[in-house]
């Protein structure tokens, strides 16, 4: 059987190599990096596809590789890692479409951008704890030097002020993984989740090291809470998100924040749940202050990336919202069981989504800053339907998408998770009701900002979309559309994997 | 055959002192001929030894009287150090290639010591007689002192005496132990076996064992005997500061496990009392190296030469490893011994980025300094392999390190909980410095630029040679191939460390 | 005495006449056929007459077997003490070749000569076995040497050292002899072995303490121990080069020589096995010079200060092989009395030519010498080695022989790890002096840069002995037909 995954997540790692050899000649460099994002993304389609429909594990792959740690070489993907291997895919070749001038090295750019493709294909295969936090930590160095090497002004603190965040969540990572492999001698995720489930995980952990369960969930947690983020270890995003280039912000937001959910849902969930559960309240707290909060922050700012970047935040608090709303100790309760399965629906749903379309209107302000020439306020612009409606329009869908209006696929997503959050847990499905509307308040605002309004002077001649630009966005807004009207497309494999990932969760 | 890599080195180390001194140019190449011979039969041999145990090598009779012979063989552990040898050999002269473009830089003494420093080491790992063992060991501070005195930088003379001091007093302690029961045992014999199997009384054991340990320890840099490490790695030549750091500490290491550890295992046993929460040598050896972990990194964190950075972060590295030996567990003698041949190889990648590729060029250690010459720009492949050579050292997943850091914690967890939570910290804090290290010295936020507005060019500086990046290719590639597939070291390892004595692996308990 | 058989005595004794002889003829040589030649040539002459002359002497030895004993046990030829003479007929004849370019005296007959009966004294220590014939022996040597000393008439500080040598040398003869006088008197005999039998007999009485005492501080002296060394550090710096190299060795090897035989004699019965008076002397004067000549040599700046300061450190090593006393110790000790010899006569042959060269024998006039002369260089750099005792150089073997047999005397369980984790240590400090020379040798940029002079023969005799430091490092089995190891 050939190894896809294993080759999936080469390809773009050696063209990194390829690309470096280009050094300064950026247009080879480029046309390089997107022919080897291309190739992954036909791949990644290829995996999807051929995903098996009862929402196991398909392709796997598994060799030994220093048995004596317990670490294996284990791949396998199903709905959920299949649709974020998508995601990734599709938000690399944004991103690299987007990188259009790259002020120095661009060899070294588009090689530090395929390397974090790579990362992430890594992470989303992974079913053994070793190789997944390599390429936890793979994803991390590449993102801290693109950020450190071409963003802008303050790039330096807010690069370490990132590193230092997500490296403490990866130590804690590793630790609480470590104390796993002592009590169990185990860093197989299935072979853990299933320890969990019959109720063997407990014992063990018992036995080796006492009464620490929960905080090794915490220390999970907090790995994953940095990455996501959950409210109040945010605050290294807002300052990374604007000081770093745009394209790596669309990739910062686009795939790598779904690293944090997509941990949540295959390492801490199966894992931990039962403790999780313990601790529902106080998490689901923090997940609606997410939720709630980011939104309002994302009204107050001045700088249209940091606008986006806290609406991020608000959006993934939506999935946080429902992982935690899932972790409910209940019976054999059909009804449960169905909430509990839409919600992980629409966190999975949401995971992409939301990556395409913050990574689509990423792109967009990339567009906006070119323009301009640097400005990026959301005050600096203003009617801009008038010279350049294309722009405007296509931009719009982006944002409406982000808004939640039905027919597209932001809606659908947002829908399902609260019909399964608001059963689980009403309080916390009623108040980040708020965020939905804060939201809706914040795009309106930036629409009318910047896209009705009157028309200042020195805008009168801004240019329009250009026929490669609208080319390049078509297949992402068509995306937009289609998931918007035949959610089936994705739902039909989520939903299956995501009952069969909840069959096999205790709280 | 593995005899060959001693032979080889001292036969090149007497060619090379009496080649006439207007053939540098050839003692560079010939040296490197002779690593590379060293380290094609080390491979050859490891290849071809497979896992299985020991490979005896030469039994000559010496002194038959005294019960000396000349005897060797290799273990796993021997084999893959032998290894490392091989590849820090080659290295080292490969980063030492510019020494011999100038009139006097004395290259042929040069490259004699180097050669006579690698045999040295050679004979100390092949050695299975004890009193073989610690002629080795001798020989190999003579030669350090020259590399160290002559061609070094900073504080020269200081750091070579310093080093050549604390290493012969060091070994004056480990003689006086060896001497000790070899009289006791009977004065048949000084073979490493066969001592091993007498039954030392547990009183004698419980004296002879510290001294023979720290005699050893002092040359691995155990806290708080290390205070050479840091001065005399700094001082020395890049050559010299990659081998010191590389391999003549893991001699230190070796002889721990291989002397004291061996012979004297109940010196581990508890005393029966406890003196402030320490029971036994083997707690007491274990605080000193934790203590040693925690210190160099947060000494190196404060440093402002680069140096002095790396030379701690051995200091520290080292800890980790003489922790792994205490813990008297497979895996933690398995981590410990896969830790020195990786800290090894990035050490020596470390030194030579910081030494030959940087200091060479811009003649400056200082951080600060360095942080206003936009290296990042200027020299990006000093610069990226620092990241990787520090992401290595950090222990980062799919470097060598990380295997061999999770095992040294994983056997420290089971057998001092406490002291494996501090050096977990201490490895974190080894982050820090590595990061605050890279930060300055090649990505420092520097307005590009300078008072008057006008940008501040990049400074131009020699490109990387050919054999600054053989060197770089060969380390690199050894951490990065180690780190993806241990199991190329630990199925020689873990088979040599099932065959040490019974009371060595089951933590302390007889 | 009756029964001498007078035909052994001779034949026994053949390699001192030989010596004697020659060193007539070469005053005949000299004083008659050379009288007009120039110095050099008389000197080379001279010298060679005294190499050949050891020659003979050494092959009459090999040759010829001996008898046991003669006269009365006055004198004893045991395969140790064959070895003992032939080392001091090596060391001689070696310090002969390092000597052909001397030129510090107008009278290299005279030179030979003295030198020759010096090491008929050195002989016929070693060999002796009664009171009196081991002073007589004994003052043969000092004297030779308290002349040999002053032959340097053109440097007032070769009569300086002569006259506190003599001074010193002729006070502690006098005490030995009275020490020698009152052991006559306690046991009725001067031979070693009767005195050994009678004093088993006796309790220890304050009257053979202080014989004992006298008896330590004579010898003492000889070997240069704490607290009777003080006359070293001058004698070694005023004297001329060749005569320091016969002080530092041949006399050293024949003293220890004679020191084994006087404790075989003292302690053979188990009565006086437990802190022996003269056991306890031995270990005391071991510590000092142990603890003082290695602390004194640290501060050195004439390198041939800081080797008779090394000399006092190694004194004291050796005197615990003494006081060890048992077959194997003993052993040890002229094991390590004969190579540490050669490696000495092997330093100061360097300390010669440097000061021919540069003009003194300061620390700084060794700087640049691996550039002036890389050969002399790694001659000194084998000796300085040796001395510090790394491996695989022959001081090394011997001191790791002498420590073994040391903590292996079951005398010594008290006081034998101690004193030998002192002596490692010590040594360890050594380390330190040693490398301040080579540090000058190969480190320090030279202060002139022309090459050193060399004459063929110093250099190949250099080499001679380089190379015997080396091989006899590498395979010490080749000693031991003579001198059995372990």
């Amino acid at each position: 059987m050939t190894p896809v995954l294993t080759i999936l997540t080469a390809i773009p790692a050696v063209a990194a190599l390829l690309v470096l050899l280009a050094g300064h000649r950026a247009h080879l460099a480029r046309t390089v990096a997107t022919l080897a994002a291309v190739a992954s993304l036909a791949l990644a389609l290829w995996i999807w596809l051929g995903l098996s429909t009862d929402g196991a594990m398909t392709f796997v792959e598994r060799s030994s590789w220093v048995p004596g740690l317990g670490i294996e070489y284990h791949l396998g993907v199903d709905g959920l890692g299949g649709l974020m291997l998508l995601l990734s895919a599709i938000v690399s070749l944004m991103a690299i479409a987007a990188s259009t001038k790259v002020a120095s090295q661009p060899g070294l750019y588009f090689a530090l951008i395929l390397l974090l493709e790579s990362g992430l294909f890594g992470t989303f295969t992974a079913l053994n704890f070793f190789h997944w936090f390599l390429f936890w930590e793979l994803s991390l160095i590449p993102a801290f030097f693109l950020i450190k090497l071409w963003g802008g002004e303050g790039r330096g603190p807010a690069a370490t002020q990132f590193f230092v965040y997500t490296m403490v969540g990866s130590v804690a990572l590793l630790l609480a993984f470590l104390a796993l492999f002592l009590a169990t001698g185990s860093m197989d995720f299935q072979v853990l989740a299933q320890m969990a489930s019959s109720g063997e995980l407990a014992t063990a952990i018992q036995t080796h090291l006492g009464r620490i369960s929960m905080w090794l969930a915490l220390a999970v947690l907090l790995g994953f809470a940095v990455k996501v983020p959950l409210m109040p270890f945010h605050t290294w995003l807002p300052a990374t998100y604007s000081k770093a280039p745009t394209p790596v912000t669309m990739l910062l937001t686009g795939a790598m924040s779904k690293m944090g959910v997509y941990g949540l849902l295959r390492l801490a969930l199966p894992i931990f749940g039962h403790e999780l559960a313990q601790v529902r309240t106080p998490l689901l707290v923090m997940a609606t202050l997410t939720v709630v909060a980011g939104a309002w922050a994302a009204v107050v700012q001045k700088d249209l990336k940091r606008v986006f970047a806290y609406s991020s935040v608000n959006h993934l608090g939506y999935c946080l919202l429902a992982i935690f709303a899932v972790a409910l100790p209940a019976g054999p309760n059909e009804a449960i069981m169905l909430s509990q399965t839409a919600a992980l629906d629409g966190v999975v749903l949401q995971m992409f989504n939301h990556g395409l379309t913050a990574a689509a209107i990423f792109w967009f302000l990339a567009l906006l800053e070119e323009r301009s020439g640097g400005l990026l306020g959301i005050n600096d612009f203003g009617g801009l339907r008038k010279p350049a409606p294309v722009f405007c329009g296509l931009m719009g869908i982006a944002l409406f998408s982000s808004l939640g209006l039905p027919g597209l696929n932001g809606f659908v997503s947002e829908f399902l998770i609260f019909r399964g959050v608001f059963p689980l847990s009403w309080l916390s499905a009623t108040v980040s009701v708020l965020g939905l509307l804060i939201t809706a308040a914040v795009i309106l605002t930036v629409i009318q900002r910047v896209f009705s309004g009157p028309l200042p002077e020195r805008w009168k001649s801004f240019p329009d979309l250009t026929t490669t630009e609208r080319l390049d966005f078509a297949p992402v807004l068509l995306l937009m559309a289609a998931l918007g009207l035949l959610p089936q497309l994705a739902l039909g494999t989520i939903n299956a994997t995501m009952t069969h990932l909840l069959a096999g969760w205790r709280f | 055959m593995l005899a060959y890599t001693i032979y080889l080195s001292f036969a090149g180390a007497l060619v090379l002192a009496v080649l006439p001194r207007a053939w540098a140019r050839s003692a560079r190449v010939f040296a490197l001929l002779v690593a590379l011979c060293g380290l094609a039969v080390g491979l050859a041999a490891y290849v071809s030894a497979g896992t299985q145990g020991s490979v005896a090598v030469a039994d000559v009779a010496w002194v038959p009287a005294m019960g000396i012979h000349y005897t060797l063989a290799a273990d796993g552990i021997s084999r893959v150090l032998v290894l490392l040898t091989g590849l820090a050999a080659v290295a080292g002269i490969l980063f030492s290639w510019n020494i011999g473009d100038k009139e006097g830089d004395r290259a042929n003494e040069f490259f004699a010591f180097f050669l006579a420093l690698i045999g040295g080491v050679y004979g100390v790992f092949l050695s299975v007689d004890l009193f073989l063992l610690f002629v080795f060991y001798e020989i190999a501070i003579v030669p350090k002192y020259f590399l160290i005195a002559i061609w070094g930088s900073t504080r020269r003379e200081y750091g070579a005496m310093k080093l050549a001091l604390y290493s012969f007093a060091g070994s004056a302690m480990v003689l006086i132990g060896l001497l000790a029961a070899y009289a006791t045992a009977g004065s048949h014999t000084m073979n490493l076996h066969a001592l091993a199997q007498y039954p030392f009384p547990v009183s004698f054991q419980m004296w002879a064992f510290p001294l023979v340990f720290t005699g050893f320890a002092i040359l691995a840099g155990m806290w708080p005997f290390h205070t050479w490490a840091p001065t005399g790695h700094v001082a020395a030549p890049t050559a010299a500061s990659m081998l010191l750091a590389g391999v003549v500490m893991k001699l230190g290491a070796y002889g721990c496990l291989r002397v004291a550890m061996t012979l004297f295992p109940h010196g581990l046993d508890p005393w029966g009392f406890s003196f402030l929460g320490i029971n036994s040598w083997r707690t007491a050896f274990a605080l000193f190296a934790v203590i040693g972990i925690i210190y160099g990194a947060a000494v190196a964190l404060v440093q402002n030469d680069f140096k002095f950075v790396i030379g701690y972060s051995s200091v520290s590295h080292m800890g980790l490893v003489l922790l792994g030996l205490l813990t008297l567990t497979q895996i933690g003698l398995d981590g410990a011994v896969l830790q020195m041949f990786s800290h090894g190889i990035l050490a020596g990648l470390l030194f030579a980025t910081v030494g030959r590729i940087v200091y060479e060029r811009t003649h400056t250690r200082d951080l600060g300094l360095l942080s206003k010459l936009q290296l990042g720009k200027a020299m990006p492949f000093a610069a990226w392999l620092f990241v990787i050579a520090g992401m290595a050292s950090m222990g980062l997943p799919g470097f060598s390190g990380f295997v061999a850091e999770v095992q040294v914690l994983i056997g420290a967890w089971r057998a001092f909980p406490w002291f494996a939570v501090v050096a977990g910290v201490g490895i974190v804090v080894g982050v820090a410095y590595t990061w605050r290290a890279m930060q300055r010295a090649f990505f420092s936020d520097l307005p590009a630029l300078d008072t008057n507005g006008n940008a501040v060019p990049v400074p131009e500086y020699e490109p990387v040679t050919w054999a600054e990046k053989a060197g770089v290719i060969l380390l690199a590639g050894t951490s990065l191939l180690i780190g993806l597939y241990p199991r190329l070291l630990l199925d020689v390892i873990a088979p040599a460390v099932q065959a040490l004595p019974h009371a060595l692996l089951t933590g302390g308990r007889p | 005495m009756n029964g001498v058989n007078y035909s052994d005595l001779f034949f026994t004794t053949l390699p001192e006449t030989i010596l004697e002889v020659v060193s007539l003829l070469v005053l005949v040589v000299d004083l008659g056929l050379l009288r007009k030649s120039a110095q050099s040539t008389r000197m080379a002459v001279a010298c060679t007459l005294g190499v050949l002359g050891s020659a003979f002497a050494i092959l009459w030895l090999l040759v010829h077997p001996q008898a046991p004993s003669v006269a009365d046990a006055a004198l004893v030829a045991t395969p140790l003490v064959a070895a003992a003479q032939i080392g001091i007929l090596i060391l001689t004849a070696l310090v002969f070749l390092l000597s052909t370019k001397a030129k510090f005296s107008r009278n290299p007959g005279e030179f030979s000569a003295i030198v020759l009966l010096g090491t008929t004294g050195m002989m016929l220590v070693a060999a002796a076995r009664d009171l009196l014939v081991i002073f007589v022996a004994l003052e043969l040597l000092s004297l030779s040497l308290y002349v040999l000393t002053a032959f340097a008439k053109s440097v007032a500080q070769s009569a300086d050292a002569a006259l506190k040598y003599y001074l010193f040398g002729g006070m502690s003869a006098a005490l030995m002899l009275f020490g020698f006088s009152y052991l006559y008197g306690l046991t009725g005999t001067t031979s070693l072995s009767g005195i050994a039998k009678s004093l088993a007999t006796q309790g220890v009485t304050p009257l053979l303490v202080v014989a004992l005492v006298l008896v330590a501080a004579g010898l003492g002296f000889k070997v240069a121990a704490v607290p009777f060394h003080l006359w070293a550090p001058d004698t070694y710096q005023g004297a001329p080069a060749p005569v320091a190299a016969l002080i530092a060795s041949g006399s050293k090897v024949a003293s220890f020589a004679v020191l084994i035989a006087l404790t075989g004699g003292f302690i053979t019965s188990s009565a006086y096995a437990q802190g022996s008076t003269w056991v306890v002397l031995l270990v005391w004067m071991a510590a000092g010079s142990i603890v003082l000549g290695n602390l004194g040599a640290l501060v050195q700046t004439s390198v041939r200060r800081l080797l008779a300061y090394s000399a006092i450190a190694h004194a004291g090593y050796m005197l615990l092989g003494i006081a060890a006393h048992t077959e194997q110790s003993g052993a040890a000790v002229l094991y390590y009395a004969l190579t540490y010899a050669l490696t000495t006569v092997g330093a100061f042959g360097v300390i010669a030519i440097v000061e021919r060269g540069a003009g003194s024998d300061r620390l700084d006039a060794f700087a640049g010498l691996s550039r002036r002369n890389p050969l002399l260089a790694g001659t000194m750099l084998i000796f300085l080695l040796s001395l510090a005792g790394i491996p695989p150089l022959v001081v090394f073997w011997a001191k790791f022989n002498l420590f073994a047999a040391v903590l292996r005397s079951p005398s010594a369980s008290h006081w034998g790890l101690g004193l030998v984790a002192t002596a490692l240590g010590a040594s360890a400090v050594s380390l330190y002096y040693y490398l301040q020379v080579l540090k000058r040798v190969y480190v320090l940029k030279p202060i002139e840069t022309e090459p050193m002079p060399i004459s063929t023969i110093e250099l190949a005799t250099l080499l001679f002995i380089a190379l015997a430091v080396v091989l006899l490092g590498i395979f010490p089995g080749l000693l031991s037909a003579w001198i059995p190891l372990g």
